[in-house]
Formats: C-alpha cells, sequence, structure tokens
C-alpha cells in the first residue's frame, strides 16, 4: 500500500473533484472534500517521514520505467513543499464559506470544491513529478483551476483581475513549455534526473542555455518575482479571501520549488551560479522586490491589497535565499516558503472572518474592530509579529538563516537590508494595528467575534508561526538537510 | 526558578479570566507578586554560595536554546524587577482607581506579562533568550504606553515603537548573528566568547551595533523613545521606565560586555573606549535638557537617560569596580527613581499638576510625598545616607582604576547637575508659600479625586498611593547600609576567563 502513496498523493483530489460535482449536496460534499485534504496531509507526512529516514523514492507511474515512463520522484525536498501544500489545503478546507465573498450562491458550492481540489491537485502534481513535462501539465492543470477560482469574488474586477493572471500565467507557462522543448531537443530526455546526467555535456551551447532562460522566466512569472509581479496584487486583492489565502500560500511557493528545481537540481548550481551568474542577476531583483514590496505595502488603503504588496517582498526573501547559494541563506529561502505560506495563509483567512463584519476591505472599514472582534485582530497583531520577524516566531527563524547566509557570503550590506526590511514591515503591519485599536469605529463597539468554525482554522495557522518559530525541527531542520542535499552535499 | 518565571504568565492570564471582579483581579496581581518575590528571593542564597540554578526550556534549532541560567547580575536584576513590583501592584491600584483609569484589565494583564519579560531576561543564560524576552518586553508595554488611546498616545506608542523596534532589530538582531556566525555560540560565558575571533576595528563596531542595538539603555541618539513614552500612567513610568525597561537595557548592555566581549578582552583591545566618551556625553547632555524641563514627568525622564550613561560607562570601563558599580547603580537608582515617579504621580492624583514650577508650597499638604521625594533625590545624586552614595562610589572608584580620570569629573559634574534638577522642587515645596490660585485650582482637584483613603487637614493621595512610596523612600536609606550585601553578591560574579 505504501508504495503507492506518491500516486495517491495527486490522484486522490483528482478523482475527487468530479465526485464532488456529482454529489452536489453542498454539506456532503464540503465534508468530503475536507476529508480528501486530510487524506493528503496524511500522505504527504508518511512520505515525508519515508524520505526522512530512507532516502528519496522513486515510483514508477503506471509501471513505466523512469526514462520512458513518468517518475515521480519524491526527496525530502519535495515532501517538505508536499506538506506545506496540503497542510494549507487541510486547513482552508475546512474553513465555512458562509458568508465570504463568493458570486455563487450555496447550491453550486460543489463547484468552488471542485475547483480547489483540482487546484490542489495539480500543486501537489507540480511539486511530487519527476518529469519535466509533467511539471507543466500538472501546472496548467492548477492554474486554469486557479482563475477560475479568482473569478468567482464578488467584485466585478475579479473577473479581470483572474483574467490578466491567465494571460499573464499562459505567458508564463508557454515560456516554461519552451524551455522543456528546448532542453528535450538537446538531450532527448524530459525526466529530471536523467537531464541533471545529460545536461552538463551540452551546457555550453546556446539552445541550453535559452533554455535555462525561459524556464527561468517562465517560473519567475508564476512565482511573481519582482518584476514579473503585475498580476499578484489585483488577483489577490479581488478574488475571495478564502481564495487568496490558499493561492498565496501555495501558489507561489510552488512556483519557487520549481525555480529552485531547475536551478540546483536540473542545471546544477555550478552552471547556474559559475557560468551563467544567476546571482548578479536574481540578488539585486531580490533586494528591490522586498524594498519595493515592502514601501508599495505602507501606501495601500485595501488590507488584501496591502498584504498581496506584502507578498511580493517576501517572495523576494525567498529568491534573495536561492541568489545567496549558500547552505544558510538556501535553507532561509526554503525556511521563507514554509512560513511564509502559514503566515499569509492565517492572515489572510483574518481578513476572511474580518469581512464578515465589515463587508468591505478597506483599512479604515478595520477602525475599531480591535474591541469587536478582539481574538480575530489578536491573530492578525500576531501574524503581522511573525511577518516581522519578531523572535519566538516564524518569521525570525527565516531571517536569521537569511542574515547567517549573507554573513556567510561577507555581503554585509544585504545582511543590512534584509533587516531594514523587516522594519518597513512594522510600519505597515502597525498601520493596521493602529487602525483596528486605535480608531474609534462609527458605531457602538458590540463584540460580534466571528464564529468557532472560522477562529479554529484562522488560528491553527496562526498558532502555527508561534509553534514552528520555537520547534524548528520540521521546518529549518529539513530545509537545512535539503539544502545541504541541493548544494551537494549529500543526504 | 520556572516557578517564578511561570507565575507572571499564568497571572496575566489569571487577570484577564478575573476581569469582571476588580477585587479578585486586584487579589490575584498582589499574591502573585508576592509569591514571585519570594521565590526569587529563595533562590538567592544559593547563588551567593556559588550556584547557577538553570534549565533549558526548548530546543529551537541545534545550538540554539531557550535556555535559563542564573548568575549574580541576573539575579540582582531580577530581585529589584519583582521587588519593586510589589509597591508599584499597590500603587497601580490606588492610581488606577483614584483616577478612574479605563482597561484596567488589560492594564493590569501587560504589567504581569511586563514583568514575566523582565525576569525572562534576567534569567537568559544565551542571547537569543534574552533577545526573545527582550522583544516581548517591548511589546508587552506597547498597550501600556498607548493607554489612554488619544492622539498623543498614539504618536508617543509611534516613537516608543519606532526607536525600540528599529534599533533592536537592524543593529541587536545584526549584532546576535555576527556574533553567531564567527563564534558559532550565543551563550554567556565567563571571560566572553568574542575574544580571538573578532579582530581590530570590528571589535568597536560590534560593540557599536550591542550598544546602540540596545535601544532600552537610552543612549543618545537613540534615547527619544523614553520622554515620549511618559504620556502613560505613571505607574507603568514608575516601573517600566524606571526599573523593567530601561535596567533590562543597562542589563543587556552589562551582560554582553562581561559575558560576551569579556572586560579582559576590551581592556586589550581598547574598543570601549568610544563607548565612554558616548556615554559621558549622553551622561551630561540629559542632565543638562533635565534641567532645561518644567513638567516633572519630563524632567525625570531626562534624569533616568542619564543615569542610565552612569550605567554604561561603568559598564564600558571594563574593569571590576566598574562593573560592580553599574551593577549597584542599577538596583539603587531603581528605587530612588521609582519613589520619584511614584511621587509625581501621587501630585498629579491629588492636586493634577505636572508642572514643577506651579508646585510651591506643596510639601505643606502633602509632607509625607515630598519628604520621600526628598530622600529619593539625595539617593540620585548620591548622598549619603542613602544607596546612591555606594554605587556612585564604586562607579568612581572603577574610572580611577582604569586610569580614567576624565570619568570621575564627569560623575562629579553630573552629580552637581542632579542636585539642580531635584531639588528646586523640594525647595519650592517646603519654603515657598503657595499662590493663590495654585490653592483654588488643588481644591477642585482634590474634588474631582474620588476620596478612598483619608482626608484630614493634609491633602495628600490615597493611602494606596502614598504608602508604596513611603516603603521605597525608606528602602533607599536601608539600601545605604545593606549596599554590602549587594556587593557580595555581585562579586560572586566571575569576570575572568
Amino acid at each position: 500500500m505504501t508504495e503507492h502513496l506518491p500516486a495517491l498523493q495527486t490522484v486522490l483530489p483528482l478523482m475527487a473533484a468530479p465526485i464532488c460535482v456529482l454529489l452536489r449536496q453542498a454539506t456532503l460534499v464540503r465534508i468530503f472534500s475536507v476529508a480528501v485534504a486530510w487524506t493528503c496531509l496524511a500522505i504527504a507526512l508518511t512520505l515525508l517521514e519515508m524520505v526522512s529516514t530512507d532516502g528519496p523514492i522513486s515510483y514508477a507511474l503506471g509501471g513505466w520505467v523512469a526514462p520512458l515512463g513518468i517518475e515521480y520522484r519524491v526527496d525530502l525536498l519535495n515532501a517538505y513543499v508536499l506538506v506545506l501544500v496540503s497542510a494549507i489545503a487541510s486547513v482552508v478546507m475546512a474553513f465555512p464559506l458562509e458568508g465570504s465573498e463568493l458570486r455563487i450562491p450555496r447550491e453550486r458550492h460543489f463547484l468552488f470544491y471542485a475547483l480547489l481540489l483540482l487546484c490542489i491537485s495539480g500543486l501537489l502534481g507540480i511539486t511530487i513529478t519527476g518529469d519535466l513535462f509533467n511539471i507543466f501539465v500538472f501546472l496548467e492543470i492548477s492554474s486554469l483551476a486557479a482563475y477560475a477560482l479568482i473569478g468567482l469574488g464578488t467584485d466585478r474586477r475579479a473577473l479581470t483581475a483572474g483574467f490578466s493572471y491567465l494571460v499573464m500565467g499562459t505567458v508564463g507557462g508557454t515560456f516554461i513549455l519552451i524551455g522543456t522543448g528546448l532542453v528535450y531537443q538537446m538531450t532527448g530526455t524530459l525526466n529530471i534526473v536523467d537531464l541533471a546526467d545529460r545536461l552538463p555535456a551540452v551546457s555550453g551551447t546556446r539552445t541550453v542555455w535559452m533554455s535555462f532562460a525561459f524556464l527561468v522566466v517562465g517560473t519567475s512569472i508564476k512565482l511573481a518575482a519582482f518584476p514579473l509581479h503585475q498580476w499578484l496584487p489585483n488577483a489577490y486583492t479581488y478574488a475571495p479571501s478564502i481564495v487568496t489565502a490558499f493561492l498565496s500560500a501555495t501558489a507561489t511557493k510552488v512556483a519557487y520549488y520549481v525555480l529552485i528545481r531547475v536551478v540546483f537540481t536540473i542545471f546544477g548550481a555550478a552552471f547556474v551560479f559559475e557560468r551563467v551568474g544567476l546571482s548578479n542577476l536574481l540578488l539585486p531583483l531580490s533586494l528591490i522586490a522586498m524594498a519595493v514590496g515592502s514601501l508599495a505595502a505602507i501606501y495601500q488603503t485595501d488590507i488584501k491589497r496591502l498584504l498581496a504588496y506584502s507578498s511580493i517582498a517576501q517572495i523576494g526573501y525567498m529568491t534573495l535565499g536561492l541568489s545567496l547559494a549558500n547552505v544558510d541563506g538556501l535553507t532561509g529561502g526554503l525556511v521563507h516558503l514554509f512560513n511564509h505560506g502559514l503566515i499569509k495563509g492565517g492572515l489572510f483567512l483574518v481578513v476572511a472572518c474580518a469581512l464578515l463584519r465589515v463587508g468591505s476591505p478597506t483599512i479604515e472599514a478595520l477602525s475599531g474592530l480591535g474591541r469587536r472582534m478582539p481574538l480575530t485582530m489578536a491573530a492578525f497583531v500576531v501574524g503581522g509579529l511573525s511577518l516581522i520577524g519578531v523572535p519566538g516566531t516564524v518569521g525570525f527563524v527565516s531571517k536569521w538563516f537569511l542574515v547567517l547566509g549573507a554573513l556567510d557570503k561577507g555581503l554585509y550590506f544585504v545582511a543590512f537590508i534584509i533587516l531594514a526590511s523587516s522594519l518597513l514591515a512594522v510600519v505597515y503591519i502597525w498601520r493596521v494595528v493602529e487602525v483596528m485599536y486605535f480608531q474609534s469605529p462609527s458605531h457602538a463597539p458590540v463584540r460580534e467575534e466571528a464564529p468557532l468554525s472560522m477562529l479554529i482554522p484562522t488560528w491553527v495557522l496562526i498558532g502555527s508561526t508561534i509553534y514552528f518559530g520555537l520547534d524548528t525541527d520540521l521546518t529549518a531542520g529539513v530545509a537545512n538537510r535539503a539544502a545541504q542535499y541541493l548544494l551537494g552535499g549529500g543526504l | 526558578m520556572a516557578l517564578a518565571l511561570c507565575l507572571p504568565l499564568l497571572a496575566a492570564v489569571g487577570i484577564l479570566a478575573t476581569g469582571r471582579w476588580p477585587n479578585l483581579r486586584e487579589g490575584v496581581t498582589i499574591l502573585t507578586s508576592l509569591v514571585v518575590f519570594g521565590v526569587v528571593l529563595n533562590l538567592l542564597p544559593g547563588v551567593m554560595s556559588g550556584a547557577r540554578p538553570g534549565f533549558t526550556a526548548l530546543q529551537v534549532m541545534p545550538g540554539l536554546a531557550l535556555a535559563f541560567e542564573i548568575e549574580p547580575l541576573g539575579m540582582l536584576y531580577a530581585l529589584v524587577a519583582s521587588g519593586l513590583w510589589i509597591p508599584t501592584a499597590l500603587y497601580s491600584i490606588g492610581y488606577c482607581r483614584a483616577h478612574g483609569e479605563e482597561n484596567q484589565t488589560r492594564f493590569f494583564a501587560c504589567f504581569a506579562l511586563a514583568i514575566f519579560a523582565a525576569l525572562g531576561i534576567a534569567f537568559s543564560r544565551n542571547l537569543f533568550t534574552l533577545f526573545l524576552f527582550y522583544e516581548i518586553l517591548t511589546l508587552s508595554t506597547y498597550p501600556l504606553v498607548t493607554h489612554y488611546g488619544n492622539d498623543e498616545a498614539r504618536r508617543a506608542g509611534r516613537t516608543y515603537l519606532g526607536i525600540l523596534l528599529t534599533t533592536s532589530i537592524l543593529f541587536l538582531l545584526l549584532a546576535i548573528i555576527w556574533t553567531w556566525h564567527v563564534s558559532g555560540t550565543l551563550e554567556f560565558s565567563p571571560g566572553g566568547i568574542l575574544a580571538g575571533r573578532v579582530e581590530g576595528p570590528l571589535v568597536a563596531v560590534l560593540l557599536a551595533l550591542y550598544a546602540f542595538g540596545t535601544g532600552k539603555a537610552a543612549l543618545m541618539p537613540f534615547h527619544r523613545w523614553l520622554p515620549a513614552a511618559m504620556v502613560a500612567p505613571t505607574p507603568v513610568s514608575a516601573l517600566l521606565h524606571a526599573v523593567a525597561i530601561v535596567k533590562a537595557g543597562v542589563f543587556t548592555i552589562l551582560k554582553v560586555i562581561v559575558y560576551v566581549f569579556g572586560i579582559d578582552f576590551l581592556t586589550e583591545t581598547g574598543a570601549s573606549i568610544w563607548l565612554m566618551y558616548a556615554a559621558s556625553f549622553t551622561l551630561l547632555a540629559a542632565s543638562v535638557i533635565a534641567l532645561t524641563k518644567d513638567n516633572l514627568k519630563a524632567r525625570l525622564a531626562y534624569s533616568t537617560i542619564s543615569q542610565l550613561a552612569y550605567i554604561v560607562l561603568g559598564a564600558a570601563l571594563a574593569t571590576a569596580t566598574g562593573v560592580f558599580g553599574s551593577g549597584m547603580h542599577i538596583a539603587m537608582h531603581a528605587v530612588g527613581k521609582i519613589t520619584l515617579f511614584f511621587c509625581a504621580g501621587a501630585i498629579f492624583v491629588a492636586t493634577h499638576k505636572k508642572n514643577v514650577s506651579e508646585m510651591d508650597g506643596l510639601g505643606r499638604t502633602m509632607p509625607f510625598t515630598l519628604t520621600a521625594f526628598f530622600v529619593a533625590s539625595m539617593s540620585i545624586i548620591g548622598l549619603p545616607p542613602t544607596g546612591g552614595s555606594w554605587s556612585k562610589w564604586y562607579l568612581a572608584l572603577g574610572a580611577a582604576e582604569g586610569h580614567h580620570a576624565i570619568f570621575v569629573g564627569v560623575f562629579m559634574i553630573s552629580s552637581l547637575l542632579s542636585i539642580g534638577y531635584l531639588m528646586p522642587l523640594v525647595g519650592r515645596a517646603f519654603f515657598f508659600a503657595p499662590t493663590p490660585s495654585h490653592d483654588a485650582e488643588s481644591m477642585s482637584g482634590a474634588g474631582e479625586a474620588p476620596a478612598s483613603g483619608f482626608w484630614s487637614s493634609i491633602k495628600e493621595a490615597p493611602v494606596l498611593c502614598v504608602a508604596p512610596l513611603c516603603v521605597t523612600a525608606t528602602g533607599c536609606i536601608l539600601l545605604f547600609f545593606y549596599a554590602p550585601k549587594v556587593l557580595d553578591l555581585l562579586q560572586t560574579m566571575s569576570l575572568g576567563r
């Protein structure tokens, strides 16, 4: 049974999606989807456990062995990403849809769950597969589901936001496809392990360089790395908060994972950093992303847009970790992948709770909410502190490794900028906190806390940002081993 | 020891839970403060005899743990913080009730949290733990500083959080990660961990990151938060800006100098000489500014900045006597300054006066308060028979021992300046005749404050306000006689390698 777990990981949600459409009845569908998501989480955790004790698992899909058939390959790195994606999925699935800004009526909620399951399946597929073309296929599955999910927002602008994401996303997907085609042309294989073997022999050719460029730019669009982030603010702002919570915590993270795969596994650190010199480009861009994203966040009047710009800055932290190309830096990037997923997922769920009571996502509308919804807003404060990187929260762990990575390279100014940009986070978070706690609301403050069914998922994510800030075995421990493995230190 | 640490945290929860019944809630505060002090006091004999109890709570990352250990400096700080929590708890109850403050539950809960953080800092075994509690202290006191929730409080809150977080994240955290990077450990160890691992001018740079990164020590130019935070209710100013927060700052610097750099290492490299001058500048400049302030709390705030610089200077001297003097001054200044703040608050409760120039003749109506003010002022200035005289003695001795005669002069000049900013109030209160308009004001002020204590011919603040300040003023005098005990405790500290 356990040998088929890698396949089940993606097939289960993929099969579950049409079943949702057949079931139709809202409550039934919800219970079913939650069960599926939790099973996925259990599978992911089991895989992580197996990988971390016995080393990488290779699974031949349909019994066709690797170079010909599609290989599912689970190692420490993607098992770790699988855990994040399925964990976020489990929490978001459990979050009730009542009162959320969905344009479809309750009797058609099954469509939402079907889309979400497809999206999960796609993201898990991208992560688990060991085949470059297969990555593209799953990318399209997850992206198409995501465009539709974003378009579900009640605000009409959600449609245009979804559409522009579609355009950008398709460009990104096409770039990835082109890159895949070019490497296939040069090596005659699509299997990632095989590619890693055969590429060094032809790495001097212009075709390989081009394919690398296409792959990196394509994934960077999906990742919303500065300056390819244009689609992100609108998509995050107008999508229903629950969708934003899911996408912000998983979609960009999986894209980051693909980037890491492309850079470290397929092309190899030696090629990427010594011959191409990716750091020369990526490092400054990451720093700009951190600064510009945070500065833009400070001037937003809409809480969701604020968090969206903050995401762009946080993605800058992740790509910075990659561009440092040493164990500490990469650990920082990978830890931040996980940590930022928890933080942003949690914060957007907070927004979903708040929208239940205030109706409009402007920061002004949140005034006095500290009194009205003390528990929800406390969650916002804790999440915000994690974003800032106060010790005892996950943000601190990420920053710790990133700064260490920068110091290791002797890049003192980078270390300084990392810390300085977290101060910008203080500014934009505290702007909201002040409004919530100091501005008196338009009407008398009555305590109207969000229902427990919403508070519990929210606090699960927010609480985990504290838990993983103090117990970093799962996050930093695994990320550190994965980083060493990626940089050739063995498992 | 874990008990001492957990109790204030539990108390915060208890206070939130019993918020609906004020008497029960205050009962929780007082009971916890007494028990915590008892527990801390109970640890004292062990530490004096050389024991270093400790435990590891959590292994956060390999080599990086949430770990605690008591050594003499931390013991002293813990004693001061937990000991002064008791009078402050009583005082805040009197103050808040007489004033009809809102949100008292949040107030007392945050107070307990702040004590928790202060004890965490005192007992921390490594820089990581210290930094964690340092930030908890900043954040848990933010709601106290902005207690009134008006625009002024909000602005002060911004300055407060802005400076403390900026310095701690930008400089202190960088310094800590740097230390980890070069030495692979963050444990406080006798003789320091940096010797031989950092060289040349970088030692001074690293020290600068620590000294300025510890914004709570209010070294100029990062002192602005302290006067700004004076908008908080007086008990907050008293405990936090005379004891818990500011002392957390200088305590951190002292710990870093003794256990991270090591005083021998600093003496050899001369890396701390610039810090002596920087501290002297703060010391003198803050004293001069204090002279110009008419608002009593602002004056006391600048006096605090100046006195903190004493402690930083003592540490920067990097001599054993200087370190002992600094350690003693943590205790002496805490007791003295808390009394002064209590007095300022009591005067405000009874008469609604904030400015020194309005306090003529106040000694006739509030004799207890003003006498306590006089005694505490003596301690701050450093006159016998008060505790402050000993710490200044050792600080000056430390300067002489390190062959830095100029700083002996600095100490003396600043003492003179502190006479200049503290004594006029005492003089005005006792020897000047009250102005007529002021009498009318005081009548109306007294009328507004709901009477909960006794009102006789003298118009003192409620008894819950006056009693604690008399106790702490007595403490100033007692410390003169108990100073050798404090020194005994500090001398068990291992300074060498």
